[in-house]
């Protein structure tokens, strides 16, 4: 089967800005893909080639076996969108616009429509004007949510919802998966995406630059290990892999912190085999470390 | 931004200076965000003054040329309700500018009204108004910004225009005496506008409530100055528009009535304070009422959407239609009677009771012509509008095509216009045909109002292609060519300009009817040019990429 959506070689200027630079993208039927990356990195731009609403310079494009620049009308009726920056006619109601979009895209299944409703808790008599941001997003999460699209490319669909909201947001976005949905979901919300993600492509300056599931992308990443023991082994900042090694007094031993890198974990193991190790905490990487280990360049710069 | 409720009452506020913190620096942001549109509009006013002015001046040299021109003029009602009379025969400024005065008055109202909700409500709107009103700002200092930057504005132009007309050889004391008459309306506009911004909660609210006080204010003057016998003049006092008459330019200026536009600008300004203090921000004065759960059955394709958004605006347009209509219809019967003896010659060359009619009605029906036209081409840019408050991206995703989107929009605007042609001429003929006692008026109105729609056809395509190929531009361009189209076709004739250049107007092609016989070339002409530019448009918005 042929993936949802196939992006080989995607490039985009805006006059002298490259938005997009030879990017490659693959997002498998039926999976949640994090598209992942800093304001500015071209998640926004890649999203609206793909619902054909420009236009691209180059590369290859396919999104459900069709060219999103030719094939509007009938590749639409598959897919919903969630933009990042939700606006609303100030003098339409919110239920107004979920049921417009939902007409355009064939019809509305009310039931659904209104069970999303009291889930997210919108009120949907409330004229455009009159939402919140939070709400406004609200609004065009409903009318993504409601339809029976097979693909949801959802660009920061959760910004301005509250924690309540965002886990009701995950619970909606579980039970599409289950119903075999695609989701393509760009985000800088790290946990959001490692909650949510079967994998994930980061984005930088308009190319991928790193693609997989969290597991694959674990192994660029360091554990975090705190260990208690009665003697330090020698040697332990040596060992290949092993990084930042501290020790302080605990007790009547050492408290060891170091950082390790996924594959090096064994060798660690081993050399604290005779230390009278009687404590240790690891913690797994988060995306954000991956995350930062990626941008850790431009942090520096801007340093 | 609604949600935030932060109603005050006077009572509560701080005190009155530190209401008006920062507005030294929002007057600052809104002079440097109108560099280039202001001074461009400030000029195309001064030119077309001073440009009228000076092609006149030496046409009628003498006093007896002018009081002649002047009695032919006076004697023509339908120039006197269009144009306001003119006051005084005898002098060089008066007959030059005509054409001028109250039209031109009630142009410097309506750009009053435009910048006003430009400057409040409109940044309100997008809330900009919010991120600003967060830092130290007072609760006065967007208006009063806004208020100022207007002002001074209009008493820059009228400052030029006196200048202008002294260059093109008008004496100082009547060309101060005229600018000071277009600020008289300037200034009023600009106090009713401020009031508009609080009492409705979208910039195109503002715009349409304060030019619907504008139109109305032009149709009381109208009314006033086409009374036969000038038995209403004294209605005139009434308009904020008839006040530029008062100020009686070039004749014996009566500087009180710049005073009585300060003081009523004042008095609105006052009342427009007093809401600010009285309303949440982003709210008008109404509270907004909860609407409908689910969407009505209309409200479906993109032709539903787009008839919603455009129903409000239409209907006001269509009463303001059907109203015009009536009193214009009235004033044709009246015409002979206006008539006196001193330019019976010319009334009998013009071909008497049933020609000067026919003119009259002709003449009428080529300004609605243009007017609708407006109407075309501010419904079609909603077609920009959606794009660049980013709500067409939302659509666009869904299966609505761009051929759909657009031809919705452009249905709306050709179709809105079609609906306003059919309700003037309803209203018009009906009017005319009672009035005269002569059903022979349904079959003219009829052929006056549909030849109008070519022409207005132009002018959609026009915006169209704008549209599709320089977005950013497209509003600024599309004003500036009806603008241009406008001013070629009301004074072009007068600066002398050659005939390829008056030619270049849409309108210049519409036949005059009754009276002319109509060209079905000439027509058809326009209607492939119509045709050409929709298809170019069509393809342009449908090739390029969407902007945010």
């Amino acid at each position: 089967m042929s993936p949802v959506i196939e992006i080989t070689d995607l490039s985009k200027a805006f006059g002298a800005v490259r938005a997009l630079d030879h990017l490659d993208l693959t997002v498998e039927r039926g999976e949640v893909h994090g598209f992942l990356g800093p304001n500015g990195a071209g998640k926004t731009t890649t999203l609206r080639v793909l619902l054909g609403l420009l236009r691209a310079d180059g590369g290859a494009v396919r999104i459900l076996d069709s060219d999103p620049w030719r094939d509007v009308a009938t590749l639409h009726r598959r897919l919903a969108y969630v933009p990042g920056d939700v606006a609303l006619w100030p003098n339409l109601t919110g239920g107004e616009v979920i049921d417009l979009l939902g007409r355009l895209r064939g019809g509305v299944d009310r039931t659904r429509r209104d069970a999303l409703l009291e889930r997210f808790d919108l009120d949907p008599t409330k004229k455009g004007r009159a939402y919140s941001k939070g709400n406004r997003q609200k609004v065009a999460l409903v009318a993504a949510l409601a339809s029976d699209a097979e693909l949801l490319l959802l660009d920061e669909p959760t910004s301005g919802l509250d924690p309540l909201m965002e886990e009701v947001f995950r619970q909606v976005v579980a039970e599409r998966k289950a119903e075999g949905a695609t989701m393509l979901l760009s985000s800088h919300i790290l946990s959001e995406a490692e909650a949510l993600s079967d994998r994930v492509s980061i984005i930088r300056h308009g190319r991928v630059v790193e693609s997989g599931t969290l597991a694959q992308l674990r192994h660029l990443t360091r554990t975090a290990i705190t260990v208690d023991v009665v003697t330090v082994p020698a040697g332990l900042a040596d060992v290949p892999g092993v990084h930042d090694v501290r020790v302080e007094p605990h007790g009547t031993g050492a408290r060891v912190t170091c950082e390790v890198d996924s594959d090096a974990l064994p060798t660690l193991v081993d050399a604290l085999a005779g230390a009278g190790v009687h404590g240790l905490t690891s913690a797994p990487p988060t995306l954000e470390e991956l995350f930062l280990r990626h941008y850790s360049d431009d942090l520096a710069g801007v340093r | 931004m609604a949600t935030t409720t932060l109603t005050r009452r006077t009572a509560t506020v701080a005190a009155p200076v530190a209401r008006f913190t920062g507005t030294g620096h929002l007057v600052r942001l809104a002079l440097r965000r109108d560099r280039v549109l202001v001074p461009i509009w400030l000029g195309v006013f001064v030119m077309s003054a001073a440009g009228s002015a000076g092609a006149t001046v030496g046409l009628y040299p003498t006093e007896a040329s002018r009081v002649s021109v002047a009695a032919t003029i006076n004697g023509n009602p339908s120039f006197a309700a269009l144009y306001g009379p003119i006051l005084d025969p005898t002098s060089m400024g008066q007959v030059s500018l005509f054409k001028m005065s109250a039209m031109g008055a009630a142009l410097v109202g309506l750009l009053a009204v435009f910048l006003v909700a430009r400057h409040t409500r409109a940044e309100e709107e997008t809330g900009r108004t919010e991120l600003l009103g967060a830092g130290v700002v007072g609760r006065w200092a967007p208006l009063s910004a806004a208020l100022i930057v207007v002002a001074g504005a209009l008493v820059v132009l009228a400052l030029l225009t006196a200048a202008g007309l002294v260059g093109a050889g008008l004496d100082a004391v009547g060309s101060l005496s005229f600018g000071l008459s277009w600020l008289v309306t300037g200034l009023a506009f600009t106090g009713i506008a401020a009031v508009a911004a609080q009492v409705a909660s979208t910039s195109r609210g503002t715009k349409g409530l304060a030019a619907g006080v504008l139109g109305l204010a032009y149709l009381v003057r109208a009314v006033a100055d086409g009374s036969p016998n000038g038995d209403l003049v004294g209605l005139r006092w009434l308009s904020p528009v008839g006040w530029s008459q008062e100020v009686h330019a070039f004749s014996n200026p009566r500087w009180m009535v710049v005073g009585l536009a300060v003081v009523f600008a004042a008095a609105m300004v006052a009342l427009a304070y007093a809401l600010v203090d009285r309303r949440d921000l982003g709210a008008g004065l109404l509270p907004d009422r909860a609407g409908t759960a689910t969407a009505p059955r209309n409200l479906s394709g993109p032709f539903g959407l787009v008839a919603r958004l455009n129903r409000g605006f239409l209907v006001g347009w269509a009463l303001g239609a059907a109203l015009l209509s009536m009193v214009m219809g009235g004033l044709v019967a009246n015409i002979g009677g206006f008539v006196d003896e001193n330019s019976r010659p010319f009334f009998e060359a013009l071909g008497g009771q049933q020609g000067l009619e026919d003119a009259f009605m002709a003449a009428e029906w080529s300004l609605i012509g243009v007017f609708f036209a407006a109407f075309a081409v501010a419904t079609l840019l909603r077609l920009r509008g959606e794009e660049s408050a980013g709500r067409a991206e939302g659509l666009l995703a869904s299966p609505l095509t761009r051929w759909g989107w657009a031809s919705a929009h452009l249905t709306a605007a050709l179709g809105g216009a079609v609906a306003l042609l059919v309700v003037a001429g309803v209203f018009g003929a009906f009017s005319t045909a009672r009035a005269t006692g002569d059903d022979a008026w349904w079959g003219k109105v009829a052929g006056a109002a549909g030849v109008q729609f070519p022409a207005i056809a132009v002018l959609a395509g026009l915006t169209l292609v704008a549209i599709a190929f320089i977005p950013r531009w497209a509003v600024g361009v599309s004003w500036g060519l009806f603008t241009a189209f406008f001013l070629l076709g009301e004074i072009g004739p007068l600066l002398e300009l050659p005939t390829w250049m008056l030619d270049l107007s849409p309108f210049a092609h519409t036949p005059k009817v009754p009276g002319e016989v109509v060209s079905a070339a000439q027509l058809g002409g326009l209607v492939a040019v119509a045709v050409a530019l929709v298809a170019i448009g069509l393809v342009g918005y449908r090739r390029r990429d969407l902007e945010a």
